[in-house]
C-alpha cells in the first residue's frame, strides 16, 4: 500500500500490513525530523504534497521495486503538514523471502522517493525558514 | 480563441507567486516550454530555483508537450520529501 497522510504514521499497522508467512525478512526505514541542519537548530518542518501525483509516483516506484526484487508485501507512507522534532515523516516497509532483497528494495524505494515524488519540506528555524534544496 | 490553462503551485513556487492556482492564456499551440518561459518572465524569482518542472495530468512533461485547457497542470519546484 502507498499513502499520504496528515495523521501520525502507525508503524504497528504497517507491520501488520506487510507481515506474511512467505517472508523471512521485513525491513523498515523511518525518516524522522532531525533537530538541526548543518548545526543550525531546526524548530519544526512543514511538509506539503501534490497528493494525486505523489501517490501515483509512489505506486510507480513500488511497482518498479516489485519488478526488481521478490517483494511479497510493502508499505510506503508519507506524512504531510506540521511535524516537530522526532516525528516520523516517512515509513518504508518491505517483506521478502530473504534479507538481501528486503534491504536493497527498501533502500531503492526511499532513495527514489526522495528524487521523484512531488513532496516539499520547509525548515523552520528560530530566525527564518527555508524550502529545502530549492536553490542551488 | 484563447488557450486558457490553470496551473497548480506548490512549495516555494506558491510563495513566489502568492497563490496556489494561477490562470493564464497561452497561444493555441501552447507547449510546456512556452508556459515555463511565460511564468519565468512574470515571476523572475523562479529563475533562481535549482530546477523547475511542469507536470501534466500527473506526469513530468517535456518542453515540447502541447497543453490543452482541460489538462491538470502543476509547477514542480525541486522536491524534498523523505
Amino acid at each position: 500500500m502507498v499513502a499520504i497522510t496528515t495523521e501520525p504514521i502507525d508503524m504497528n499497522a504497517a507491520y501488520q500490513h506487510v507481515s506474511t508467512g512467505a517472508a523471512g525478512a521485513i525491513t523498515f526505514f523511518f525518516g524522522t525530523v532531525r533537530d538541526n541542519t548543518q548545526n543550525r537548530p531546526v524548530e519544526r518542518l512543514e511538509y506539503e504534497a501534490y497528493d494525486r501525483m505523489a501517490v501515483a509516483k509512489m505506486q510507480e516506484i513500488a511497482d518498479e521495486a516489485c519488478q526488481r526484487w521478490d517483494i511479497r508485501n510493502y508499505a510506503i507512507i508519507h506524512r504531510k503538514g506540521n511535524l516537530t522534532i522526532g516525528d516520523m515523516a516517512v515509513l518504508i516497509a518491505v517483506a521478502t523471502p530473504h534479507r538481501a532483497d528486503a534491504f536493497d528494495a527498501c533502500r531503492y524505494i526511499i532513495d527514489t522517493l526522495k528524487q521523484q515524488v512531488p513532496i516539499w519540506k520547509k525548515e523552520i528555524f528560530e530566525d527564518g525558514q527555508v524550502w529545502v534544496d530549492a536553490h542551488p | 480563441m484563447s488557450n486558457r490553462v490553470s496551473v497548480q503551485l506548490f512549495g516555494i513556487t506558491r510563495e513566489i507567486v502568492g497563490s496556489s492556482v494561477l490562470t493564464l492564456d497561452l497561444p493555441q499551440t501552447g507547449q510546456v516550454g512556452d508556459l515555463l518561459t511565460n511564468l519565468k518572465t512574470q515571476y523572475p524569482a523562479l529563475n533562481g530555483l535549482r530546477s523547475l518542472l511542469i507536470a501534466v495530468n500527473g506526469e513530468y512533461a517535456e518542453a515540447d508537450q502541447s497543453l490543452h485547457p482541460n489538462d491538470e497542470i502543476a509547477l514542480i519546484p525541486p522536491v524534498s520529501g523523505g
